[in-house]
């Protein structure tokens, strides 16, 4: 058996990622598959996330595996001081596999390079957070039949968002098309931005998140604005409200956009988006289950 | 006395050893540290502010009988890019080189950000270099990236 961990977007090829988005459509048609018999799954949770948590767990229980774990890391040993490295030496001997969450930024890595069984990085404080990446670059497959050539349109809080910046790298392969809507507080940092012109990735950059931008975007990605970002409330309480789609903004959009937000969702998106034919979280948030199947599957050789 | 002599006296011959020459003066006491010069038995000598044509001012450190290995000295290129090694036998230098920053800083730097893993977990650090002329240094771990005007040592 391959022992192959999933830490970071930036570790996979456009190969790899082609072939998880393959095996991902598999369990699109077909979710229950019994490939993880007599397999167990150590799901830590160091930080509670429950759409992720949930998410990984059904993709085990769907595959016929099962799981142990905990879901918080006050019912864990390191609430009394245990070391991580502790925690994962103890699991790996008990786990085939270990998802784990860790609000620390490296964790998952460190995890890697002590664990005997494979890791699958379901999020690392600030830095990575692959699956979601994944489930993102799926969504954008299955809703434009392509992933090369699109204009994609980010919103929000690109500053700290880490599924942006996430989503910006693994798209580097399929000749993108970049649109930067954020204010000045929040805009997309430097490095990323270098990291663009350095791969020869197209981009424009705007406070204003107009009509004209909407009207040429194949991928219109929301984010949540938080109001903790903020050292000023004044600022947030505009800003907010500045980067917010309604459903009128879709009124001259292309046919095929398609709206997508990790979720969750606050005033970003106003509910009556949900009604139109270009929403598309939900869906989006539901792929998340094939894609971690393949992940799962992946990280095991199967 | 002249500047000549000053130089003479402070800069005596080694017979074998090495000399670690042109280290920018305040990074003068971190190579000390890095190389754990401090927990030699060896004879050293460290000069600071020596008066250099490069330079203006540098710092020198001389290590009689030793033979370090090239990516152990390397390790000092993070902090003092304009280092030279000088490997003597008996009073010649038989060897004359710049440090070289390795593709890999193991242990040496501390990361930069609080909630790296690194500063949370009894670990070893872990940097790529990212780029070895401007000094970009990429944390294994957490994908900070830090700039040479930001290293801080272990």
């Amino acid at each position: 058996m391959q022992k192959r961990n999933l830490l970071s977007i930036s570790d996979l090829s456009k190969e790899e990622i082609l072939a998880l988005l393959k095996r991902a459509k598999e369990f699109e048609k077909n979710p229950n598959q019994h490939l993880l018999d007599g397999k167990v799954v150590g799901s830590l949770f160091f930080e509670p996330s429950t759409r992720t948590r949930l998410s990984f767990e059904t993709a085990v229980n769907r595959l016929g595996g099962r799981v142990i774990g905990f879901s918080d890391a006050r019912t864990s040993s390191q609430s009394k001081g245990e070391t991580l490295k502790d925690t994962i030496m103890m699991v790996a001997n008990y786990a085939d596999l270990i998802v784990m969450r860790h609000p620390l930024e490296g964790a998952a890595r460190y995890a890697s390079e002590i664990s005997k069984v494979p890791i699958v990085n379901a999020g690392d404080g600030s830095n990575q957070h692959p699956s979601q990446t994944m489930l993102d670059l799926y969504t954008i497959y299955q809703t434009q039949g392509t992933l090369e050539n699109l204009t994609i349109t980010m919103v929000g809080d690109l500053k700290y968002g880490r599924t942006v910046h996430s989503l910006l790298e693994a798209m580097r392969f399929f000749n993108p098309h970049f649109i930067f809507v954020a204010c000045d507080e929040l805009r997309m940092p430097k490095q990323y931005k270098e990291y663009c012109k350095k791969l020869g990735i197209e981009y424009e950059e705007t406070k204003n998140f107009s009509p004209e931008v909407i009207n040429k975007t194949d991928i219109l990605y929301m984010t949540r604005v938080q109001r903790e970002r903020f050292s000023d409330l004044m600022e947030y309480e505009r800003v907010k409200n500045v980067y917010t789609l309604t459903a009128s903004m879709l009124k001259g959009c292309k046919p095929n956009l398609r709206v997508l937000h990790p979720l969750p969702r606050v005033t970003e998106i106003t509910q009556d988006v949900d009604d139109t034919p270009q929403a598309y979280y939900f869906q989006q948030a539901l792929n998340g289950l094939y894609t971690r199947e393949a992940i799962i599957c992946r990280a095991l050789g199967l | 006395m002249s500047i000549q002599g000053k130089k003479e006296l402070v800069v005596a011959a080694l017979q074998n050893g090495i000399v670690i020459d042109h280290i920018p003066c305040d990074s003068l006491f971190k190579v000390v540290n890095i190389l754990g010069i401090q927990n030699l038995e060896n004879g050293v000598t460290i000069g600071n502010n020596l008066s250099s044509r490069s330079m203006g001012k540098k710092g020198l450190i001389k290590i009689a009988d030793i033979d370090l290995p090239k990516e152990t000295l390397n390790r000092i290129a993070v902090i003092a890019p304009s280092a030279v090694i000088n490997i003597i036998k008996d009073y010649a230098v038989v060897e004359k080189h710049k440090v070289e920053l390795p593709e890999d800083l193991i242990d040496i730097l501390k990361c930069n950000n609080p909630k790296c893993i690194s500063n949370n977990e009894p670990m070893k650090t872990h940097f790529h270099v990212m780029d070895g002329k401007n000094i970009t240094l990429k944390c294994h771990y957490c994908e900070r990236i830090v700039k040479q005007d930001e290293v801080v040592l272990k």
